[in-house]
């Protein structure tokens, strides 16, 4: 039915509540947690919330463009994974006994940014496939990254036997382990800009409003003369080419690849861009509402875990924040019939 | 008991930017069918939407048997007797028609368990006292659109409705089906029914109606007994106005040919289309619903395969395979479809207006250009008048003649040379409906080249050079401006003889 046509031409409180919904329900979060325990409300806390989330809100901006398209991508947890363990099979110390690849003995040492540049392209190479599968074979994305998610976690376990890809080299992990600014994860600093770099493609090139258009209504921007193909297609690429990333990132950081990181990473990510406005109908979100979203999902991770309460009843709070969102969010966009 | 079975009393309905009826009043008789007539945008099918409960009306008020009610919802609608037939079904295709007709009251038993014997056998029953010949186990979707409008129908008699309002009922049917139809009205009329008769054919009004109620420009204009009328006193009523500010015809240069098309076929849609185009010149496309006119426009624009066929444009054979190819020999397409394939309903009417034309609007760094696209979307809403609050207002949110313009902007932007215009003033009202052809004419002016499609015969007669008319998926004849009457493009749209069941769409 449509919307009252009548209530809509007045400011309303309502209104007003539904369209900041998220940024309201952010602050009222970190006043409860900063009052419950005073160690919430510091500086440090706060850049561990960012370091914490980082990973997921790099899977947050690169799922953003997939739903704006009006698909979805399950596939960027194990992406992460498969970007993980290949990069970190090239830069194993070489004293130790069971790598990966036994042949590296017999090599020159491999660069730290080979490696890195490495496992982002395999990574992103699942990208590409989901694309073309979405653009060109019309399966449902649901089904085509259910798809893929599946395969990748297979090959990243098939690759490492299951076994972690443990004693990395540092100039490898100083990537993942420095920091700028002498506080500040380069994690962290990886993120933001990410977050810039999406912002601006978003925004501000062809690709981002064409990726509009199509979510939107896909045959008014077939017609409108917009290749729809290639846009689906650079959609899935730039969403695995942000977990590859996030997974060479982690790995770096954490001194170890590992088969089974990441591992239902992508419905967090696919949260934080809902709970930040990007609609599942297509064609609406921002990137400072997702990072939005996965600030308030950060917060309440981290919240949850400094005021003591049960992990368990974490995960209820967090699934019934994640709905009262995005409830708040479709009366804002409804698209009328 | 009331003279009237159903009354509105003063009926009033406003949408952002457009006040859909004003003080509108409508008094149905029992027993009798009850034509409501008027342009598309004149107030028919919104007076209905208010009486079945979709819209809320702003003030007027519903008496149904001298008794007033509030209708908030279509089941409160069927619960006082009152339900519609919609012009599009929506029936549950792959269900059987015993279903559908008790879709959402199938008889149960112990409360839970449905009990098909007696749904079918109610099924039968109510289908059989109808006199409609289908089988209740047969699935939905088999069924041809005639039948499924029956079974909506008697869904509408078992729900025991005392007044059926039905939306252009024969848009889809063949003559032997509208006579069946017309059957089964006289049937209900027998029985007691009123039946609100929304119809653009004049013959149908006077073989079926009893009465007619003439709406325009969201004012009821006039209502009287059939055998009171004629033709000439309902165009009259109708139109209001002189056809000369609605078809706004300059006669402009035309000059070199711009686009030839040989032979041109698409599948089993349309074949042997032949026509050249020229510069200033409007080229219609007129024909019966169904007859290809939509598909050989989507052809030409890279949207549907060419199976056969040479498309030359300047002189040069030119390869068309999807819409990108078409918009660089500067073509536009304004689709039909305005939902559908125009408007992106969730998108800026800023950004509706520049979607097909972002390439001019990167820097070069790569960067959108976001300064010219507003200045220029402020000037095409200026230029156009297109009525919005702003140009970052969502398109949905706007009227159906502004939606149409802000997608007339969007190709205007390209400044295309050859421009396709798919029936363009379908569903807008009569204000802005003028508007858009007063714009039509004024590009043909400035030398462009149109192809439009339009049911509308007025609009055909009114606005076009030449006229193409085609059927059944081939072209039957082109007509000068000048020898072009509304029987001669009829007599080309029915022609080749053999088949005499199409229905006239005009």
């Amino acid at each position: 039915m449509e919307a009252n046509a009548v209530s809509r031409k007045h400011f309303n409180t309502k209104a007003f509540i539904s369209k900041y919904a998220m940024y309201v329900i952010l602050i009222v979060l970190i006043a409860i947690f900063g009052f419950a325990q005073p160690a919430f409300f510091t500086g440090k806390n706060f850049v561990n919330i960012l370091t914490s989330e980082s990973s997921r809100g790099l899977l947050a901006l690169g799922v953003a463009f997939c739903i704006i398209t009006r698909g979805i991508d399950l596939s960027l947890g194990s992406v992460m994974a498969v970007s993980s363990v290949f990069s970190a099979s090239l830069v194993q110390k070489l004293t130790y006994s069971t790598l990966i690849l036994p042949g590296l003995v017999n090599l020159p040492e491999i660069p730290a940014w080979v490696a890195f540049l490495f496992g982002i392209l395999v990574g992103t190479s699942f990208g590409v496939i989901n694309g073309l599968l979405v653009a060109y074979t019309k399966i449902h994305p649901f089904i085509a990254t259910l798809g893929s998610m599946t395969i990748a976690r297979g090959l990243a376990l098939l690759y490492t036997n299951a076994y972690p890809v443990p004693m990395l080299r540092e100039d490898f992990t100083h990537i993942g382990q420095g920091t700028m600014f002498g506080f500040l994860p380069n994690i962290v600093c990886v993120f933001l800009l990410m977050a810039v770099v999406a912002n601006v493609l978003l925004n501000h090139t062809r690709f981002g409003k064409n990726m509009f258009a199509v979510g939107g209504n896909v045959d008014a921007a077939r017609a409108s003369g917009i290749n729809v193909e290639k846009t689906l297609v650079f959609a899935y690429t730039w969403s695995a080419f942000c977990a590859s990333l996030a997974g060479v990132m982690v790995t770096a950081r954490s001194a170890s690849g590992i088969a089974s990181l990441g591992d239902g990473y992508e419905l967090d990510g696919i949260a934080a861009a809902t709970v930040g406005g990007v609609s599942q109908t297509g064609g609406v979100g921002s990137i400072v509402g997702c990072i939005g979203g996965i600030l308030v999902l950060g917060v309440i991770n981290n919240g949850l875990l400094i005021t003591g309460v049960s992990p368990y009843l974490q995960k209820i709070i967090k699934g019934a924040i994640i709905v009262i969102a995005v409830v708040f969010d479709m009366r804002k966009v409804a698209r009328k019939k | 008991m009331s003279e009237y079975v159903l009354e509105m009393i003063d009926v009033s309905k406003s949408f952002p930017g457009v006040q859909a009826l004003k003080n509108v009043s409508f008094r149905l008789r029992p027993g009798t069918v009850h034509a409501l007539m008027g342009e598309n945008g004149a107030g028919k099918s919104t007076l209905m939407k208010c009486l079945i409960g979709l819209y809320q009306m702003n003030s007027g008020r519903v008496l149904i048997n001298g008794e007033e009610v509030h209708i908030n919802n279509p089941l409160e609608a069927s619960r006082h007797g009152i339900s519609m037939i919609h012009q599009e079904l929506s029936p549950v295709k792959d269900r059987s028609v015993a279903e559908n007709l008790y879709l959402g009251r199938v008889p149960v038993r112990a409360g839970v368990f449905i009990d098909h014997k007696k749904l079918y056998r109610l099924a039968g029953e109510t289908l059989q006292s109808l006199g409609i010949d289908i089988n209740p186990y047969e699935k939905m979707g088999n069924l041809t659109v005639a039948k499924m409008q029956m079974v909506e129908i008697a869904k509408a008699v078992s729900q025991d409705a005392s007044i059926i309002v039905m939306d252009e009922p024969t848009s889809s049917l063949t003559s032997v089906e509208v006579e069946q139809l017309f059957g089964m009205i006289r049937a209900l009329r027998e029985k007691g029914v009123s039946v609100i008769y929304i119809s653009h054919k004049m013959e149908e009004i006077f073989s079926i109606c009893d009465e007619v109620t003439v709406f325009r420009d969201g004012q009821m204009v006039g209502t009287d007994l059939v055998s009171n009328t004629n033709v000439t006193k309902l165009i009259h009523l109708m139109v209001g106005r002189d056809l000369d500010a609605m078809f706004p015809k300059v006669t402009c240069p035309i000059t070199d040919v711009i686009m030839e098309v040989h032979d041109l076929a698409s599948g089993d849609r349309f074949s042997g289309v032949s026509f050249d185009l020229r510069r200033g010149e409007i080229l219609g496309f007129a024909g019966l619903v169904g007859a290809g006119r939509t598909e050989v426009l989507e052809t030409l624009f890279g949207l549907r395969p060419k199976t056969a066929g040479v498309v030359k444009i300047n002189g040069k054979v030119a390869e068309i395979r999807r819409p990108a190819d078409a918009l660089r020999y500067n073509m536009a397409m304004l689709t039909e479809d305005r939902r559908g394939t125009g408007i992106i309903p969730v998108s800026s009417v800023a950004s509706n207006i520049v979607v097909a034309n972002l390439k001019n609007y990167v820097r070069k760094n790569g960067l959108i250009n976001h300064r010219k696209i507003s200045s220029d979307a402020s000037t095409y809403i200026r230029k156009i008048e297109i009525k919005t609050p702003s140009k970052e207002t969502l398109i949905q949110d706007l009227s159906g003649g502004n939606q149409q313009k802000v997608l007339v902007a969007r190709w205007l932007l390209t400044e295309p040379d050859i421009l396709f215009i798919d029936e363009p003033t379908r569903g807008i009202d009569v204000g802005a409906k003028a508007e858009i052809h007063s714009l039509i004419t004024r590009m043909a002016g400035e030398g462009k080249a149109i192809i439009m499609v339009s049911s509308e015969m007025p609009e055909i007669l009114g606005m076009c050079d030449r006229i193409l008319i085609m059927h059944e998926g081939r072209q039957t004849g082109i007509i000068d401006r000048g020898d072009a009457t509304q029987e001669r493009i009829m007599e080309f749209a029915t022609s080749t003889g053999a088949d005499t069941t199409e229905s006239h769409a005009i």
